[in-house]
C-alpha cells in the first residue's frame, strides 16, 4: 500500500513538473478572468469557444512578455471590470466591500451598548390585603 | 413601540424592490468600456482572402461594423435590416465573420445576400476579444474618425434601426 502511494505521489508530481512557468502563469491569470458569456466560471473552467479563444490571447500576450498585471489590464480594456472574478476595491464597490464589515460592527455596537431591559419588580401588589387574607386561610384549610 | 415591529416588513420591502429592479435588467448584456474609445488596431484578412485590412479602413466614413457568422440564427434575422443599409451611401457596413470559414460564410452570404462594404475574417477571436464581444450578432457604430460611439447587443430589429442606430449615424455625418 505504501509503495503504492509513493508511486502515485511520485506520478503526481511529474505531472506538475510538465507545466511550464509561462504556462502556469496563463492559468493562474485565467483563473482570475471571468468566462463572459457563461458568467460564473473562470476562462480556465469554461469550455465555450470564446472561453477558449480567451485563453489564447493570454497565452500571446504573455509570450509577448507582458506582465501578469500587463496581460489582466489588456483584457478588462474590452471587457471592463466584469471580466475580474475578484472585483477591485474602487467607489463603485466600496458597497460590496466595506458593508458587512459595517453591520458587523453596527450589531457587535449595538449588542454592547443596548439599553438594558427594565428588571421585573418583584413586588407586583395584585392581592388585596383581604385577598391574602383568604389566600392563607385556605391554604392552612388544605393542609 | 409597534413601530419596531415593522422594520423586518420594511427591510423585506427594501429587498423586493432590490430584486424586481434587477429582473428588469438583462446580465447579458455588459457595459461597452470601448464608448468613445478609438477602434481596436488590427491586421487580418478579408474574407476573400484578397487583401489584408486593418483600422484605416474606418477612417472619414460613419460605420456599422456587425459581427456576424454562418453558424449564427439571429444573424440571419437582422440581415434584412443590413441589406436595406446595402446601398446607403452615408453609412460603411463592415462585418466581422466570426468563428468561421471561408466557405461557410461566402455560401452564407450568397444565400441571404451579402450588404457589406468589406467583411474582416476573424476566425480565432483576434479582433473579437479586443472589442469585447460577447456573443453575434452584436454592432458598432464608428464615426468619421475611427472612434466607437455605440454599441448594439443583439439583433437590431426595425425599430432598433429606425429608434436608435438611425438617429445616430445621422447625427455623425
Amino acid at each position: 500500500m505504501r509503495w503504492i502511494l509513493i508511486f502515485w505521489f511520485g506520478l503526481a508530481s511529474s505531472a506538475f513538473a510538465q507545466t511550464s512557468p509561462e504556462e502556469q502563469r496563463a492559468r493562474d491569470i485565467g483563473a482570475q478572468l471571468r468566462c463572459v458569456v457563461c458568467q460564473n466560471q473562470s476562462i480556465e473552467e469554461s469550455d465555450a469557444q470564446l472561453a477558449q479563444d480567451m485563453r489564447l490571447v493570454v497565452r500571446e500576450q504573455i509570450a509577448g512578455g507582458a506582465t501578469d498585471d500587463a496581460v489582466i489590464a489588456y483584457i478588462r480594456e474590452s471587457y471592463g471590470d466584469y471580466v475580474l472574478l475578484k472585483p477591485p476595491v474602487q467607489s463603485n464597490t466600496y458597497v460590496l466591500w466595506f458593508l458587512p464589515a459595517l453591520l458587523v460592527l453596527l450589531s457587535l455596537a449595538w449588542f454592547v451598548f443596548r439599553p438594558k431591559r427594565r428588571e421585573v419588580s418583584s413586588s407586583i401588589d395584585l392581592l388585596t390585603e383581604e385577598d391574602e387574607a383568604l389566600l392563607k386561610s385556605l391554604m392552612e384549610d388544605g393542609a | 413601540m409597534k413601530l419596531r415591529g415593522l422594520i423586518p416588513l420594511f427591510g423585506f420591502i427594501v429587498l423586493v424592490g432590490a430584486f424586481a429592479f434587477a429582473l428588469t435588467r438583462d446580465p447579458r448584456i455588459l457595459p461597452s468600456e470601448l464608448i468613445e474609445k478609438p477602434f481596436p488596431e488590427f491586421a487580418l484578412e478579408n474574407l476573400e482572402e484578397s487583401q489584408t485590412l486593418d483600422a484605416s479602413l474606418l477612417d472619414g466614413q460613419v460605420s456599422l461594423v456587425n459581427v456576424f457568422g454562418s453558424w449564427c440564427v439571429a444573424c440571419t434575422v437582422e440581415h434584412p435590416q443590413l441589406i436595406a443599409q446595402r446601398n446607403n451611401p452615408k453609412l460603411q457596413l463592415i462585418g466581422i465573420d466570426w468563428r468561421d470559414t471561408r466557405e461557410a460564410a461566402g455560401r452564407w452570404l450568397i444565400r441571404h445576400g451579402n450588404p457589406y462594404d468589406a467583411v474582416i475574417f476573424d476566425p480565432n477571436s483576434k479582433l473579437i476579444v479586443e472589442l469585447g464581444v460577447t456573443g453575434a450578432p452584436e454592432s458598432f457604430i464608428v464615426d468619421k474618425d475611427g472612434k466607437i460611439r455605440y454599441k448594439h447587443v443583439g439583433i437590431i430589429t426595425p425599430e432598433v434601426w429606425t429608434d436608435t442606430l438611425r438617429p445616430i449615424v445621422e447625427s455623425l455625418q
